[in-house]
């Protein structure tokens, strides 16, 4: 391969924490696309939305952006309890043969009143926060320094991760969303309405896009129109790791973040083939194996 | 008849174009003398288009106040191109045809400009260019006069590989974005590294979604190069110095920087803050050059700047706007002439006289003697909007007439670690 | 016949115009406008009639651009030999994305679309013969005589372009074939048992569609005489091929037609007058609106308004 064992070794020690973060990023859609079946295309753009929410609470109140962003929870998860009761009155109440397109077609259309809602309100010019761990390090042994800041994506997304992973299974609630995924009809059955349980969980999603926004600002400047390099990203990661797996969107992120770290850095594959090899990677997995690596 | 609607509708759209357009009164019998342009004011050139933008109006008010051109009013018409070139063909034609614009300004940057060079040397126009990069290469079009302060990549980095040779540098790593100014830019320099007989140890063109640099950065350091020549994009060059503050490049590396886009921005130097320090890096302008009426431009240019929310220190693009316009303002006074041939000819043979400097052109257009800055940031505290306005805190090595100071190497000195 | 009749005479109308008119802004302008009307309408026949959204027309659109203008670089052949090749590598593309609806339906599709463009955009990137990531520059020839501007050339030859595709679509619309894809719209596996052959439709849609893409994409090199993988295989085409037929409506042939006029004047227009972010705003919008009230397009609009009097 021709690449030292040093440094291959730390290449993959980058991707994993890289491989971390992008989980972060997905674990919303992984809830909303994954378990509910809404397609959101529009869930990075609500993500950059976050983080421009989360630069501006920064910017105001000089909060760390990690806590601006658990600050910010509570009001995105009413408006992803919002935008789910208004999806599903217009397009999964409807039902009919073309709601699949049309639903689509306007989570697309939301995006694109997002990132251009950003520009009115921020300008073109990309954003960034200042944080003690932005742009330090750590030194491991022998020379091996790791970036805090993407340590500390990853520390979110296994924090997220396992809350997500316990609140399916121990309470009711969660319960509750893992069947809607599976059989609606008996869920309705036991009494509960899938309606209202959905809206529960778009709404957790939604939250969950929040902290990821932080965790994007966090990792590096973010711009409006960023949320278009992300769409390819997060369902690669929702995809891969089959729907609706919270331990499975972990791996997947980890398969993506090592794939392209080693990439980065592989002398005759040569860096700029990096995006390609993840979506290649996608490709191959929905051609051969379309429930994915770790799908039920 | 279904059809007929189409061609119905599109007679309204332009009917409604025409209606929009601006009236203004007329200063002299002939009416205005109209300068149309396209700007990119979103998209990934916007924040640089959107500053420039302010300091072309500052130049059409000052004009007008002198009695304008010829006696007669200056009227700019700009529209936004988004920064996509699909668009620039349809703009520029709009201009010339419906607008009837008299005179031309290029948009900022290479590839909105490519796609309209064809049709001013279809239509023999003048061209005033404007930041672009070699677009004239294939062209050929004699009635171009871009306003950049470097003729081509080598002469852009000869700054950076002046300081490399004197150090004895052998070697070199190269990190380009995959994207068409950093290539073009990173050839050049290559061509520069093979002349000092530098050995390239490293080479890499990362894609511009690369989310993080760590790796790359690692890579960079594994190759123990002395120097490192870095050619990226706004957000790349943000991601890339955090990078190099946490990785590190290693301690043989002598020079670090280049060509990285970004670094001349306000918004980005002052959230970037004391991780710049020791980065030698090219320039356009920095406070302690002394051009005649820069400084009084910077006076009325950063109120302006403030009020309208763009680049509030703007040294990088603003002032060359204003000189793309001064040099129409003399090649005009001096030809008492708007006939673009005769303009042409005056800005062939004169040298003109704007608050970035003299200039003048050689035969393809480009500026004939380059005065690109390389500077290096030194004693840079964070959170400090006023110390950018110092000079010495972008220490000029390059070129020597404008020189401030003498460079600090290696690389971890110069950061001060 | 009405159509063939109507078809005559836009045809006549464009050459009356290139005659005609002498501002070249209206050629540069109505180009666009037409390229994306046979976007949207390449978009519809698999999006609208078969109900598989693809997100990918940048990369059918840039396979058609990259093709005409490598051909170009390397032949100087005419444009009526690019625009064949183009047309080519696209259809194969599109036969490509139309294998992988042999296991991915719905939003599954539509991702591995995205994937494709990706996928495509990189590998221009990497191609050093075709310009790589710094782009082509190239020397437009002298137009074909009767035609004594290129614009004005290009401008005829989208027209045809448009015509052709509007042709192509209503026919597939009409035909056995549309009803074949619109029974795969409202359940594959009831057109599946019911006799429709439904891969070799969904091959067809797919190859087709992506054709028209390469079709709309491959004069793009000569009319900018530059061609670059960043602006090629942008992702406004893909917003402006889905939005389109969204807006006009998406089971009738002229619904595409009547979206892509409507969003790409509107555009035009905005571009210069307020010149501002407005642009993408409007279709955010538009796409938003007329999904949510008005599901079947400004078709469906008057066909109501039409039953309502």
């Amino acid at each position: 391969m021709g690449i030292p064992l040093d440094l291959l070794l730390e290449a993959v020690l980058f991707g994993i924490l890289l491989g971390g973060f992008y989980a972060a990023v997905s674990m919303g859609l992984s809830v909303s696309f994954g378990l509910l079946d809404v397609p959101n295309v529009a869930h990075p753009a609500i993500m950059v939305f976050g983080s421009y929410c989360t630069y501006f609470v920064v910017g105001r109140f000089g909060l760390d952006p990690i806590v601006a962003g658990l600050a910010l929870t509570p009001l995105f998860f009413l408006l992803g309890m919002a935008v789910y009761r208004f999806y599903y009155e217009t397009f999964e109440r409807r039902g009919g043969r073309e709601a699949g397109v049309r639903g689509i077609a306007f989570f697309f259309g939301v995006a694109l009143v997002i990132e251009v809602g950003l520009i009115l309100a921020f300008g073109v010019d990309q954003r960034m926060v200042d944080a003690p761990y932005i742009g330090k390090s750590v030194e491991l042994f022998d020379d091996i320094r790791i970036p805090t800041r993407t340590m500390m994506a990853f520390g979110v997304a296994v924090v997220l991760t396992i809350a997500l992973t316990l609140y399916m299974s121990k309470t009711f609630t969660g319960r509750a969303i893992k069947a809607v995924a599976q059989d609606e009809p008996a869920l309705r059955l036991m009494g509960a309405n899938p309606v209202r349980i959905k809206q529960w969980a778009f709404g957790i999603a939604t939250a969950t896009s929040v902290l990821a926004g932080a965790m994007l600002i966090v990792v590096g400047p973010v711009e409006p129109g960023m949320d278009r390099e992300y769409i390819g990203r997060t369902f690669a990661v929702v995809v891969l790791a089959g729907l609706g797996s919270m331990t499975g969107t972990v791996a997947a992120g980890l398969v993506l973040g090592i794939s392209e770290s080693i990439v980065l850095i592989h002398p005759d594959l040569g860096a700029s083939w990096a995006p390609a090899v993840s979506f290649i990677l996608l490709l191959v997995i929905l051609g051969v194996r379309p429930q994915g690596l770790f799908g039920r | 008849m279904n059809f007929t609607r189409r061609k119905v509708l599109g007679a309204v759209g332009a009917g409604a174009v025409a209606a929009a357009l601006p009236r203004r009164k007329a200063f002299a019998q002939q009416g205005p003398i109209k300068i149309g342009m396209s700007m990119p004011q979103t998209g990934s050139l916007g924040a640089g288009g959107k500053a420039e933008l302010v300091a072309i109006r500052m130049w059409v008010d000052d004009v007008n106040q002198k009695g304008g051109l010829l006696g007669r009013k200056v009227e700019l018409i700009a529209y936004d191109d988004q920064t996509n070139p699909a668009l620039t063909p349809g703009i520029y034609t709009k201009l010339l045809d419906v607008d009837k614009v008299d005179l031309l300004f290029a948009p900022y940057g290479t590839v909105p400009t490519a796609p309209i060079m064809p049709l001013v040397k279809q239509r023999g126009l003048l061209l005033m260019g404007n930041f672009s990069f070699q677009v004239n290469h294939t062209v050929k079009h004699d009635m171009w006069f871009n306003n950049l302060p470097a003729a081509d990549a080598q002469s852009w980095f000869t700054g950076f590989f002046e300081q490399g040779q004197k150090a004895g540098a052998k070697s070199i790593a190269f990190l380009a974005a995959d994207q068409e100014f950093a290539q073009n830019l990173a050839n050049g320099a290559k061509g520069l590294a093979d002349k000092a007989g530098m050995k390239s140890v490293y080479s890499q063109n990362y894609p511009p979604t690369t989310s993080d640099f760590s790796s790359l950065i690692r890579a960079v350091r594994a190759a123990r190069p002395e120097m490192v020549f870095v050619c990226s994009y706004p957000n790349d060059s943000v991601a890339i110095v955090r990078a190099v503050n946490e990785i590190g490049v290693g301690p043989s590396v002598k020079l670090f920087g280049g060509g990285m886009v970004g670094l001349q921005f306000t918004p980005v130097m002052e959230s970037l803050g004391s991780m710049l320090n020791g980065i030698v890096n090219y320039n356009s302008y920095v406070p302690g050059v002394k051009y005649p009426g820069i400084d009084e431009f910077f006076k009325r240019y950063q109120p302006k700047a403030a009020e309208e929310k763009v680049d509030p220190l703007g040294f990088y693009l603003p002032p060359f706007g204003y000189a793309m316009g001064q040099m129409l303002e003399q090649a005009v006074n001096g030809t008492k002439s708007i006939d673009q041939k005769k303009l042409a000819q005056y800005l062939h043979s004169n040298t003109m006289q704007t608050i970035v400097g003299p200039i003048s052109f050689n035969k393809d257009g480009e500026w004939a003697q380059s005065r690109m800055l390389m500077i290096q940031f030194r004693g840079i505290a964070d959170k400090n909007l006023e110390q950018w306005r110092q000079p010495g805190k972008q220490v000029v090595l390059y070129p020597s007439q404008y020189k401030t100071g003498e460079v600090v190497m290696p690389f971890d000195k110069a950061r001060g670690k | 016949m009405k159509f063939w009749v109507g078809a005559a005479v836009v045809a006549a109308g464009f050459v009356a115009m290139a005659a005609l008119v002498n501002y070249e802004y209206f050629f540069f302008a109505g180009y666009t406008v037409l390229m994306f009307v046979v976007l949207a309408t390449a978009w519809n026949i698999l999006g609208g009639y078969a109900g598989y959204v693809n997100f990918g027309t940048p990369a059918f659109f840039g396979v058609g651009a990259y093709s005409a203008a490598v051909l170009y670089k390397a032949t100087a052949a005419p444009l009526v030999v690019q625009i064949a090749l183009a047309a080519a590598m696209a259809g194969l593309l599109g036969f490509g994305a139309g294998l992988l609806t042999l296991r991915l339906r719905g939003i599954f599709f539509a991702i591995a679309t995205i994937a494709v463009t990706v996928i495509m955009q990189t590998v221009f990137i990497n191609w050093r013969y075709a310009g790589g990531a710094t782009g082509l520059q190239l020397l437009r020839p002298e137009p074909i005589a009767p035609f004594e501007s290129y614009i004005k050339m290009l401008f005829i030859v989208m027209g045809v372009a448009a015509i052709g595709s509007v042709a192509l679509a209503r026919y597939i619309e009409r035909s056995w074939i549309g009803r074949g894809l619109r029974a795969i719209r409202d359940s594959e596996e009831a057109a599946e048992a019911s006799g429709v052959p439904t891969l070799k439709l969904k091959l067809f849609a797919c190859t087709l569609s992506g054709a028209l893409m390469g079709v709309a994409g491959a004069p793009m090199p000569m009319y900018l005489s530059f061609i670059e993988p960043a602006s090629t295989f942008n992702l406004n085409y893909a917003i402006g091929a889905l939005a389109s037929p969204m807006i006009g409506g998406t089971a009738h042939w002229l619904g595409p037609v009547i979206g892509a006029v409507l969003l790409s004047t509107l555009q035009q227009i905005v571009t210069v007058t307020v010149s501002s972010e407005l642009n993408v705003l409007i279709v955010g919008v538009l796409l938003v609106l007329f999904v949510v009230l008005a599901p079947d397009g400004v078709v469906g609009l008057f066909r109501k308004f039409v039953k309502n009097r």
